[in-house]
C-alpha cells in the first residue's frame, strides 16, 4: 500500500497551482477547431473500412456470398471469420479467475445479436465500401432467441451460449436478513427497472491504422484504453511489441470507448491490405451495435425499526448482459457492492446476477452498475420514510454510513464519509419551498437522492500507473504518461500536479499521453481511476525527481538539512529567505554537470487486497465518492410531462485539483443522469433495435434541463493526489432517484421504471387515487 | 452522373473543387477542402455538431448538398478568428468559463451562438437556451456554455451600445 508522504498535504493557501481553475492548451485548440480527433487524420493512399452487421438477433449463418461485392471497382479487401487468425476476444471478466466466454471478432456461424459484425470491407472511397457492404449477401437460418433477462434465467429458455445463460453471480451477506425482516417494524418492498441507454458521445467511434516503417501495426484511435494492443496482437497472432496504439483526444467516451470499438476490425483490414485504413462508425451504427448500459431489474426489501433505524436490506439485481460478457461481471460486482447505498444496515444481503440474452451487449458506462442501484436504494429510502411518517432527511441522517462502517462485503470504509454534509448543502441550496398554488394544471414537487460511487479499479486487479518526467535545460518540464484524455481535462490536471510539486508554471509543462510505444503505461481512463492512479503516479514521480535534485540545490545554496527548500515560480529557494534561490534552469544544468539526471521514471501502485467470490467477503474498491442531488420538478397532470425546474448537485471531492473542471464534471454527469431518468432509451422488440436514429434517441438539449448548480465540498480527504476523490462517474448516479422522489412528492405516485416518460406518469396517475386525496403510496408496508 | 465544379468562399477565401452530386457539404468540407474543424456527429441533422454559417445563417452541413452552395459563403469556426489567430471574444469566454470539455460540439456551438447574439444582442439567458437547443452537448450539461454566451452578449452590449434593442 502506498501512502502519500505527509509533506504533500499542503494547506490550500500554500498551493500555487493545485486548486486553481487553470485552462490548458488542449482547450485552446478545441475552441479554435484545430484539435485533430481520430477522424481528422488522413494518410496518402488511405482506404475506408466498413463493417457488415447482422440484421437478425439470433440465427445460424448458412452462407456469406461476397462475389458481387468483390467485383466492384475500388474494393480492396473483404474479410470474414475465416480470415481472422484468432477469432476471439477473451477478456478475463472478473479479475478473479472466472472462465470467460469468448467473443468472436467476426461472427462465424452463429449470430447472437442484431448488429453483430460478420464481414469487413476496405475500399478506395467510403461510398464504395458502403456499396460493397450492401452487396455482401448473408443468409440466415433463424434460431429462437431470448430477449428478456428474467426469461433468460428459465431453464427452458433458448441458450445464448452452450454453457447456459448465466454470466456471473455475486453474493454478499452480513447478519441474518430474513430474521431481521421478519421482526422489522416496517418492510418496504418494490421492484425497480431500468433501460438500455447509449453513451451518445458526439464523436462516433473512429480511427486510422497503418503499418509503420518498422513494420509495426499502428492505430490512431479514439479509445479510453491503449492497452488493447495486447488483444489486437492476440487476434493477429503477432508479438505485442508489433502493435502500437496512439490514443487521440476523445470527443467523449463515458465508458463506451473502454472496450474495443473500431480497433480489431481496423487492425485486420490494415494487416490484410498493408495500406492505411480509416474506419468511422456512423451514428446509426453506433446506436445499433455498440455496447450499452445494463438494464437492471432490482428487487428491494428494506426493513426498519419504528424509530427509523434500518435493520435489514435484501437486494436482488438482475442485469441484462446481452450476447457477450464484455465487462458485465465487473459492472454487476460494482453494483452489488454499493447496492445498499450509503447506509449502515446491520443485516444486508445482495445477490447480483448477469445473464446472457440476444440483446446488444452491455458493458461499461459512467457509473458502472453503481448508478442503476441508486435509483433503487434512494427510492426505497423515501418509501421507508413515508411508511414510518419520518421526513426524508431524518431517515437518511439516522442511517448514513460513517468511516469504519462495513459494506455488505464486510470491509470497513477507510476514509471520512461526508454524505450527510452533501445532503445538507444540497437542501440548503434548494432553499424553502415557494408559497402559493404554483402553475395551473401542474404540481410542483421536490426530491433528492444521495449516493456512494467507487473510484479506482477493484483492489484485486493490483492496479498501477507509470510516468516519466524530465526537465529541459530551461527549466520547462516534459511528462510522458500513457493516460487517455476523455475531454475531462485529464492531461491538464496532470500538468497542474507536476507543476505544483516542482514549481513549474503548468504552461511550461508539456504532457504527452496515450501512446503505447512512447509513454509509460498508466492504465485506461475508466472507473474514475485516472486522477487517483495517474494523478498519484505524477505526484510520486515529481516528488522522487524533486528528492533527487534537492541535495544539489542544498549544496549550491549552502543550506543545511534542517532548512526547508521551496519549489515555486520556476525556482527553488530557501524558505523565509527570498534572496537565496536558484532558477530551475540553473538547478537542472548543475545537476547534469554533476552527473545527476533531471529525469525520472516512477510507478504508483494502488492498494491491493483479496476478495473471495465464494464467501463474498474481502476488499473491493480503494475508496468512494459521496454526493447528493436535489431537484424541483413540475408535473403536468394532463400530459404527464415532467419538467425539471431546479437542480442542485453536491459532491465531496476531498480536494478539487481544478475546481471549475470539477464543476463541469458534476454538471455534465447530472444532465446525463437527467436524460437517463426522463427520455433516453434504446428500444428494441424481440432483439431488433428500433431506435438507431439520433433523432429518436433523446439526449438532453439545452432546453430540456435547467441550469445545474454545482456544489463542490472539500471535506473528507480521499486517496487521490492532495486528498482528491474521483469525480468522473459519481454525478450520474443520483438524478433518476432525485427526480422519481420529486415526482412522488408532487403527485403522490411512485414511478419504478425508467425512463419516466409522460406515458408512465399518466398511467401511474390514472392507477392511483385522484390527486389530493390521501392514499397509501408504498406497495407493501407490513407492521409487526 | 459525374463530378461537377464547385466554387465557394470558405472563411473569406475563394476555393474551387469538384464534387459528386450526392456529396453533402459536410463531406466536401472535410474530405475535399480540409476543413476538419467541421465535425460529423450524426448525419441526420439532429445534433448540430456540423454547424457552419451559410451566408451568415447557421445550417447543419450534413443536410445540405455541396452543389447547393455554389457561389455562396461558408464560415467555419476558423473564420471566427482574426489575423494571427486572435481569438474571437466568444472563444475567449468559452475558455474562461470552461464551456468546452471534450470539445467535439464546440465549433458548432460557437457558430450558432455567434449568430444568435449577432441577431439578438439583448437575448436573455432563456432566449440563449432556446437558441442553442439545436446543438447538442453530452459533456457540460450546458450551464457553463450558457454562462459563456451570456457573458459574451453582455460584454458586447457594454462595449457597443445599440439603439434598436427589442
Amino acid at each position: 500500500m502506498t501512502t502519500l508522504p505527509p509533506d504533500v498535504r499542503l494547506p490550500a493557501e500554500a498551493n500555487r497551482v493545485v486548486g486553481r481553475s487553470l485552462s490548458h492548451r488542449d482547450f485552446l485548440e478545441k475552441v479554435k477547431g484545430s484539435l485533430a480527433y481520430a477522424d481528422d487524420w488522413w494518410m496518402p493512399g488511405m482506404l475506408y473500412g466498413r463493417i457488415v452487421r447482422a440484421q437478425v438477433p439470433s440465427a445460424r449463418i448458412t452462407s456469406i456470398d461476397v462475389a458481387e461485392a468483390s467485383a466492384l471497382p475500388g474494393v480492396r479487401a473483404i474479410l470474414t471469420a475465416k480470415d481472422v487468425p484468432q477469432n476471439q476476444i477473451r477478456e478475463e471478466p472478473s479479475g478473479l479467475g472466472i472462465d470467460p466466454v469468448p467473443m468472436p471478432v467476426l461472427a462465424a456461424d452463429r449470430v447472437r445479436y442484431h448488429g453483430e459484425p460478420i464481414a469487413l470491407v476496405a475500399a478506395d472511397r467510403p461510398e464504395i465500401a458502403e456499396e460493397a457492404a450492401e452487396r455482401i449477401i448473408v443468409e440466415y437460418e433463424d434460431l429462437p432467441g431470448v430477449f428478456d433477462a428474467e426469461r433468460a434465467l428459465d431453464e427452458q429458455a433458448p441458450k445464448v451460449h452452450d454453457l447456459g445463460n448465466r454470466v456471473v453471480e455475486w453474493r454478499f451477506e452480513r447478519g441474518d436478513v430474513e430474521e431481521a425482516l421478519r421482526t422489522a417494524f416496517v418492510v418496504v418492498e418494490d421492484v425497480y427497472r431500468t433501460q438500455h441507454v447509449d453513451h451518445a458521445y458526439l464523436e462516433p467511434e473512429a480511427g486510422v491504422g497503418w503499418i509503420d516503417e518498422r513494420g509495426v501495426l499502428t492505430l490512431r484511435v479514439s479509445t479510453q484504453v491503449i492497452e488493447h494492443v495486447r488483444d489486437i496482437a492476440e487476434i493477429l497472432r503477432v508479438p505485442q511489441s508489433r502493435v502500437r496504439i496512439i490514443g487521440t483526444y476523445m470527443g467523449g467516451g463515458f465508458g463506451g470507448k473502454e472496450d474495443m470499438t473500431v480497433e480489431a476490425h481496423l487492425a485486420l483490414l490494415v494487416w490484410k491490405t498493408k495500406r492505411p485504413v480509416k474506419m468511422v462508425w456512423s451514428r446509426q451504427e453506433s446506436l445499433l451495435a455498440r455496447s450499452k448500459r445494463h438494464p437492471f431489474v432490482m428487487r428491494y426489501r428494506t426493513g426498519a425499526a419504528a424509530d427509523g433505524e434500518l435493520v435489514a436490506q435484501d437486494v436482488r439485481i438482475l442485469g441484462d448482459a446481452g450476447a457477450y460478457p464484455m465487462l458485465s461481471s465487473r459492472v454487476l460486482f460494482a453494483g452489488g457492492v454499493v447496492a445498499c447505498g450509503p447506509y449502515r444496515i446491520a443485516n444486508e444481503r445482495v445477490e447480483s446476477i448477469a445473464v446472457f440474452t440476444n440483446n446488444v451487449p452491455t458493458s461499461a458506462f459512467r457509473g458502472f452498475g453503481a448508478m442503476q442501484v441508486t435509483f433503487g436504494y434512494e427510492s426505497q429510502m423515501d418509501q421507508v420514510a413515508e411508511a414510518l411518517g419520518l421526513s426524508r432527511e431524518e431517515i437518511r441522517e439516522r442511517n448514513f454510513v460513517r468511516q469504519g462502517d462495513p459494506l455488505p462485503t464486510d470491509e470497513p470504509l477507510s476514509t471520512y464519509v461526508a454524505v450527510g454534509e452533501t445532503m445538507r448543502a444540497a437542501l440548503d441550496a434548494l432553499g424553502p419551498r415557494a408559497k402559493g398554488a404554483g402553475p395551473v394544471g401542474r404540481r410542483v414537487g421536490r426530491g433528492f437522492g444521495c449516493n456512494i460511487q467507487p473510484y479506482g479499479r477493484s483492489v484485486f486487479f493490483a492496479d498501477r500507473a507509470s510516468c516519466w518526467m524530465g526537465f529541459e535545460r530551461d527549466g520547462s518540464l516534459i511528462v510522458r504518461i500513457g493516460v487517455t484524455d476523455l475531454g475531462g481535462g485529464q492531461a491538464a490536471s496532470l500538468a497542474q500536479i507536476a507543476g505544483e510539486v516542482l514549481g513549474v508554471d503548468p504552461a511550461r509543462v508539456s504532457v504527452y499521453i496515450a501512446d503505447t510505444a512512447l509513454t509509460p503505461l498508466a492504465g485506461g481512463t475508466f472507473a474514475t481511476r485516472q486522477l487517483y492512479m495517474s494523478g498519484n503516479a505524477v505526484l510520486q514521480t515529481a516528488q522522487e525527481l524533486r528528492d533527487r535534485l534537492v541535495p544539489i540545490a542544498r549544496d549550491l545554496l549552502d543550506v543545511a538539512d534542517g532548512h526547508e527548500l521551496v519549489f515555486g515560480d520556476e525556482r527553488v529557494g530557501v524558505q523565509g529567505d527570498d534572496a537565496r534561490f536558484l532558477t530551475l534552469s540553473e538547478l537542472v544544468r548543475a545537476a547534469e554537470n554533476s552527473g545527476v539526471m533531471p529525469t525520472h521514471l516512477g510507478t504508483f501502485h494502488a492498494e491491493t487486497g483479496e476478495f473471495d467470490p465464494r464467501t463474498g467477503k474481502g476488499r473491493t474498491f480503494p475508496d468512494y465518492t459521496y454526493g447528493t442531488h436535489a431537484a424541483e420538478v413540475e408535473v403536468d397532470l394532463e400530459t404527464g410531462v415532467v419538467e425539471v425546474t431546479r437542480y442542485i448537485a453536491c459532491h465531496d471531492v476531498g480536494r478539487a485539483i481544478n475546481p471549475s473542471r470539477v464543476e463541469g464534471q458534476i454538471q455534465g454527469g447530472a444532465v446525463q443522469g437527467i436524460g437517463y431518468a426522463l427520455t433516453e432509451q434504446i428500444a428494441s422488440e424481440e432483439g431488433l433495435v428500433g431506435s438507431s436514429l439520433f433523432a429518436d434517441y433523446l439526449i438532453p438539449a439545452s432546453t430540456s434541463v435547467p441550469d445545474v448548480r454545482p456544489i463542490v465540498l472539500e471535506i473528507g480527504p480521499g486517496k487521490g493526489p492532495f486528498g482528491a476523490r474521483g469525480i468522473g462517474e459519481p454525478p450520474i448516479g443520483p438524478p433518476a432517484a432525485a427526480i422519481a422522489n420529486a415526482i412522488a412528492d408532487a403527485v403522490g405516485v411512485r414511478i419504478t421504471e425508467l425512463p419516466i416518460t409522460p406515458e408512465h406518469v399518466l398511467r401511474a396517475l390514472q392507477a392511483s387515487s385522484p390527486v389530493g386525496e390521501e392514499a397509501p403510496r408504498h406497495k407493501h408496508a407490513a407492521t409487526s | 452522373m459525374s463530378k461537377q465544379p464547385l466554387t465557394l468562399t470558405l472563411n473569406g477565401e475563394p476555393v474551387e473543387t469538384w464534387v459528386w452530386p450526392h456529396q453533402t457539404l459536410l463531406e466536401v468540407l472535410r474530405d475535399e477542402l480540409g476543413a476538419s474543424e467541421v465535425k460529423y456527429g450524426c448525419g441526420e441533422g439532429a445534433c448540430g455538431t456540423c454547424t457552419v454559417l451559410l451566408d451568415g445563417e447557421s445550417v447543419n452541413a450534413c443536410t445540405v448538398f455541396a452543389v447547393q452552395v455554389f457561389g455562396r459563403e461558408i464560415s467555419t469556426v476558423k473564420g471566427l478568428m482574426g489575423e494571427d489567430e486572435v481569438l474571437h471574444p466568444l472563444q475567449r469566454h468559452f475558455i474562461e468559463n470552461d464551456a468546452s470539455q471534450c470539445g467535439f460540439c464546440t465549433a458548432g456551438m460557437l457558430l450558432t451562438a455567434v449568430e444568435l447574439v449577432r441577431d439578438r444582442p439583448a437575448a436573455s439567458r432563456e432566449e440563449i437556451r432556446r437558441g442553442l437547443s439545436g446543438n447538442l452537448c453530452r459533456c457540460t450539461g450546458y450551464t457553463k456554455i450558457l454562462d459563456a454566451v451570456e457573458a459574451y452578449a453582455s460584454e458586447l452590449r457594454a462595449g457597443e451600445p445599440r439603439r434598436n434593442e427589442p
